[in-house]
């Protein structure tokens, strides 16, 4: 799991970026803890082509990213 | 989840950009200085004024210096970005992500925007009302984002934060309460400049409502001059890029209605020629920002929804005001400032090197 919790943008989506680009994961779970890097995230998890499940994570969000 | 379609993707974004265009140039009509219905570097430091932190073009005349004033639109924002986060649940009292760095970074990052004229969004206003000197602005502010981004590509990160008490959060929107009522009270230990830009100014009700209504609409569609660049350079990611094109067209325009544009390079508004130090200045800016990881709105946005990194950032923007003007690195109308502003440029590229280079770190999950 990426754990980007505290990060504000654009960390978050540069800490999923490499890890979609090192590993090409099937599913991907990234921790952030505001709206704004949900939104950063999920738009960036489309645009490479994932689906994306939001959830609540301890009070903050999970994304759950297959493809 | 549904692929977003573009209405939803580039509405908000783009009617933000649509109406923060528009109030500008209403605000400029009711009274604002030109070329400068919003300026977050330029109302801060006004705010600066007001508290007197800097008494810049004091004129024993008439008893103050040429910008001081309380700015409601300061104000709107924070209060405006506020409201609504608290209204969807979005206020989250978060700090303790270098604040320090942060603080020195924002203090620079203000002495590039004075010895400019403009932070990012004032940079933006006066492309919409034809200065020239803006267009030299924005690809020093480009350079900036592009050298930022080479050290975001290599891990550059100022840190987590953490989450933070309410009170914690609360003290920085709270400040802005205390600012409306004194703005609104005028009493004599705060200083109004009896002349010059800070003596041009929309009325208080004017300008507080409609950056309240900023302020809404820049929190939810999340705003910024340099996450537009950076998203699109990074990320292939052109929602934020389309509302800073929005606030041009809709400048334009409205300066086309009210007979103001003026295409050019001279005598333009609140503005130099010195394209050496324009260029310079928004570089320091635009590389500053993307370390701080937004434009001077955006920090004042994210300070309105409790996050205290912003608003310490948004107290070294005070501060760097006040240093611009009492150290002679400000610029004016007539050229740069008569202090030592390239020291002070030269200064701020070391300081942003040294903590980018000293920040960068394996961000691992």
């Amino acid at each position: 799991m990426v754990d980007a919790r505290g990060y504000s943008c654009p960390t978050p989506v540069i800490m999923v970026q490499k890890a979609v680009k090192e590993g090409s994961p099937k599913k991907l779970e990234v921790a952030v803890d505001n709206q704004c890097s949900v939104e950063n995230v999920t738009r960036f998890a489309q645009s490479a082509g994932y689906k994306v499940a939001v959830a609540d994570f301890e009070g903050d969000f999970k994304l759950t990213l297959t493809k | 989840m549904q692929s977003e379609n573009f209405a939803k993707r580039y509405g908000l974004v783009i009617a933000t950009g649509l109406v923060v265009g528009a109030a500008a140039v209403a605000l400029t009509f009711w009274g604002n200085p030109a070329n400068m219905g919003f300026c977050i570097a330029c109302f801060l430091r006004d705010i600066a004024g007001a508290l007197n932190f800097q008494r810049a073009g004091f004129d024993a005349e008439v008893g103050t210096g040429i910008v001081q004033y309380i700015r409601p639109e300061i104000i709107g924002l924070v209060l405006g970005s506020t409201a609504i986060a608290f209204l969807r649940g979005e206020f989250k009292p978060k700090g303790g992500s270098s604040p320090m760095i942060r603080f020195i970074v924002a203090v620079f990052v203000m002495i590039g925007a004075l010895v400019f004229l403009g932070c990012p969004l004032r940079m933006v206003i006066r492309i919409g009302g034809g200065d020239l000197n803006a267009v030299v602005g924005l690809a020093g502010f480009a350079i900036g984002i592009l050298i930022g981004i080479q050290f975001l590509q290599r891990g550059f990160s100022l840190r987590r934060a953490y989450q933070q008490s309410m009170a914690e959060g609360l003290v920085f929107p709270a400040l802005m309460a205390v600012l409306l009522v004194l703005v609104v009270m005028a009493p004599s230990f705060i200083i109004f400049s009896a002349k010059g830009p800070g003596f041009q100014r929309a009325p208080i009700a004017a300008a507080l409502v409609i950056a309240l209504v900023v302020g809404v609409l820049a929190q939810r569609s999340r705003l910024c001059m340099v996450g537009g660049i950076r998203d699109a350079v990074m990320f292939k990611d052109f929602r934020l890029i389309s509302g800073f094109a929005a606030i041009i067209a809709a400048v334009l325009v409205g300066n086309l209605i009210l007979g103001r544009f003026n295409p050019g390079f001279a005598e333009q508004p609140i503005a130099h020629s010195e394209w050496l130090w324009n260029l310079l200045g928004m570089v320091l800016v635009g590389w500053g920002s993307v370390l701080l990881g937004g434009c001077p709105l955006r920090q004042l946005i994210l300070a309105g929804e409790g996050n205290t990194d912003s608003a310490v950032t948004v107290t070294g923007f005070i501060v760097g005001a006040a240093v611009s003007h009492n150290f002679g690195l400000a610029s004016s109308g007539t050229g740069i400032g008569t202090g030592p502003v390239a020291i002070a440029v030269a200064a701020g590229f070391v300081v942003l090197g040294v903590i980018s280079v000293m920040n960068m770190q394996k961000l691992e999950g």
